[in-house]
């Protein structure tokens, strides 16, 4: 056997083991993407949003808006408070009702609702939103986010799970974008 | 002594590592470079080295759980011996470290020491200088209180904005549908793992090179950085003329790093830990949330964004902002090395300083924010409501009760959101004022439908008296000739 040949054989050898790995790594990296991606995956698969009560209807007066707050459909048991969500709830006329994401339609701060003056002001940025939630000044793009709703046996029920976000708002209706 | 001499041979037999050391310690580097303009880059060191410590110290205790990370920082603050004072050590290390990687970078900057040979020093320090702020960043974020809370929902905002991809860039970021437990696991990882092992990785290349390549020599006006001729030049400046780094240059190395240890552990004795704020329970939204001294730039750029320009900004202007770090070099990599030949670059540097200076003092002072308690907690000064008629008073109250000294200020108190009210009769006439409190507009909300008729009138009785004494109030000349006809035309007809 000649030295070349040796060593060419040796090298392929080389090779054959790089191979090897690479095969091997392919084959974890599909099961480690899939971890990676799980968030991902989860919401693909099954969704993270789901009915839920914010409480009986008497809560919510008649053109008054009030906070409330209901416990995410998906949580583990180390979330402690962050498990827990706000939500301004509007009841236009007993009828109607409209619920409002927490989260401000710019960057997500929490609006404050002020009821002297009918609109909902965010402390991050200066966004203000009407009493409808439609944009009234300020850097956000649009009204707030709002959630569906139902009314089920004299309790109020909204559809959430997902914090709102500018990118995801397909999910949830849009704030109107006429005046108050 | 012939012991520790046996003993320092019996290791070096084995190790070897004497000789590079010595080697590397005594390299010769160009006598001007014994500067103190050059000890920033070994400061920078210290302090993640300061950074590593006081990490691994608050690791022992604080627990990387969204329910309980808030009462083990307050554990760590109270309950355990000097726990405050690692806390502030660590979140001191962190500000002095952001802003000495600043320093480095704008010396190395205007000392041209980003050209050739040490494009890739400079690429790598650019690296450095993200995965730093990364790091700020991520240490925010641990410390889990309302601003770290909040600041996620800013992150995960401006991630949903990303085209198509967007959303699942939240769920990654989140590690969920919401803000919490995962979502702090996960930063834990990054801060704790992934970006320092990135750090040290980018910081032993960086060394590697600073090593490889000698340091800058001190930029000479009218010495050009040539590629055929720089490596001769650089020799010859070295071994003719060169001093050995140790102990000619790096003893400004060692004070200047202890100074800086030391201005740390003063302020972090004197000023003590950051926070932790409010618990991070979103349903208590009584706050304004605020990033980090070293993002408060970017917290008031996005307040200035046009709304329509925001998301093409903030996903495009950073990408752009790094690849001009990273081409930098790659562009401008022969030339001229001295600032004193480099007006254009001292502008520039001028130029950033100045505007992240301002964003920042403006961040502080939050002027586009309603105050949210001007309303309740910050009366009308008493020289604007003395000698009114009881109807201007009366609009002095619907002032206050409808909230609009949260964004207008009247005598330096409440909001700056919109213009100061203390002379506004003086640009607005009665009309205009009516039309501007109904209708709003120029980022003001529309009243129209929030106040009634009684209302509105008294209020704007009470803007028209806001005017200096001195000066008569704007009028609309046409209004008597137009009133006047109106007059005429409602007489009966004979």
């Amino acid at each position: 056997m000649s030295v070349e040949n040796g060593v060419s054989r040796r090298a392929m050898l080389v090779k054959l083991g790089l191979l090897l790995n690479g095969i091997v790594g392919t084959f974890l990296a599909v099961p480690i993407v899939r971890y990676l991606m799980s968030p991902v995956i989860r919401e693909k698969k099954f969704g993270y949003e789901s009915w839920l009560s914010l409480g009986a209807l008497e809560q919510f007066p008649a053109g008054q808006t009030r906070l409330a707050t209901y416990k995410n459909p998906v949580v583990n048991a180390w979330d402690g408070e962050t498990a827990d969500i706000a939500c301004w709830v509007r009841n236009v006329d007993d009828q109607t009702f409209q619920v409002f994401a927490i989260n401000c339609a710019h960057l997500g701060c929490p609006v404050r609702w002020f009821p002297q003056s009918s609109l909902f002001m965010c402390p991050c940025h200066g966004g203000a939103y009407y009493q409808d939630g439609s944009r009234a000044s300020g850097p956000p793009e649009r009204g707030l986010f709002q959630y569906h709703y139902k009314i089920e046996g004299g309790k109020l029920l909204i559809k959430a799970g997902e914090m709102p976000t500018p990118g995801r708002a397909a999910n949830l209706k849009r704030g109107g974008t006429t005046c108050a | 002594m012939r012991l520790i001499q046996k003993l320092g041979d019996w290791f070096d037999l084995r190790l070897q590592l004497g000789a590079p050391i010595r080697e590397t310690a005594e390299h010769p580097v160009p006598h001007e470079t014994a500067s103190w303009f050059y000890v920033f880059g070994s400061a920078a060191l210290t302090c993640f080295m300061l950074q590593v410590v006081t990490g691994i110290l608050l690791a022992l205790i604080y627990v990387p759980s969204a329910g309980e990370a808030w009462s083990s920082l307050q554990t760590l603050n109270h309950g355990i011996t000097l726990g405050w004072f690692i806390r502030a050590l660590h979140g001191w290390g962190s500000n002095f470290m952001v802003a000495i990687v600043l320093i480095h970078m704008v010396q190395v900057f205007l000392f041209g020491a980003y050209k050739f040979p040490r494009e890739l020093t400079w690429i790598v320090g650019v690296l450095l200088l993200l995965v730093t702020l990364g790091m700020a960043f991520t240490g925010q974020v641990l410390r889990f209180d309302q601003d770290a809370y909040w600041g996620l929902g800013i992150g995960a905002s401006i991630a949903s904005r990303v085209p198509v991809i967007g959303p699942w860039a939240v769920n990654l970021m989140l590690g969920g549908p919401i803000i919490a437990g995962a979502t702090l696991s996960r930063f834990f990882a990054l801060h704790v793992f992934v970006v320092p092992g990135l750090l040290i990785a980018f910081v032993g290349v960086h060394l590697l090179m600073v090593l490889k390549l000698g340091i800058n020599e001190w930029p000479m006006p009218g010495r050009i950085v040539r590629r055929s001729t720089y490596l001769q030049e650089y020799h010859d400046l070295t071994h003719k003329q060169g001093v050995p780094f140790v102990p000619n240059a790096v003893w400004k190395d060692i004070l200047f790093s202890g100074f800086v240890l030391f201005s740390i552990a003063v302020c972090a004795v004197y000023f003590g830990p950051f926070g932790p704020g409010g618990q991070p329970d979103p349903t208590i939204i009584q706050t304004a949330p605020r990033p980090d001294f070293f993002f408060l730039w970017l917290y008031a750029l996005l307040s200035f964004l046009p709304p329509s320009a925001e998301t093409p900004i903030l996903l495009i202007g950073p990408a752009i902002g790094i690849v001009v770090l990273l081409a930098l070099p790659l562009v401008a990599g022969e030339g001229e090395k001295s600032w004193k030949r480099r007006p254009i670059a001292v502008l520039t540097i001028l130029l950033i300083a100045v505007a992240l200076g301002t964003l920042t003092h403006l961040a502080e002072h939050t002027p586009w924010s309603p105050v949210m308690d001007a309303w309740s907690g910050q009366p009308i000064p008493p020289q604007y409501l003395q000698g009114q008629t009881a109807l201007q008073r009366r609009g002095a109250v619907v002032f206050q009760a409808k909230q609009c000294h949260n964004c207008h200020s009247l005598g330096d108190k409440g909001g700056q959101r919109g213009p100061a009210l203390d002379s506004v009769a003086l640009r607005l006439t009665e009309d205009q004022l009516i039309r501007q409190v109904i209708q709003g507009g120029g980022n003001m909300p529309a009243y129209g439908k929030n106040l009634s008729p009684a209302e509105t009138t008294a209020l704007v009785a009470f803007l028209k008296t806001l005017h200096p004494a001195s000066q008569a109030p704007a009028r609309d000349a046409s209004r008597d000739v137009a009133l006047g006809a109106s007059e005429v035309s409602r007489r009966p007809q004979p």
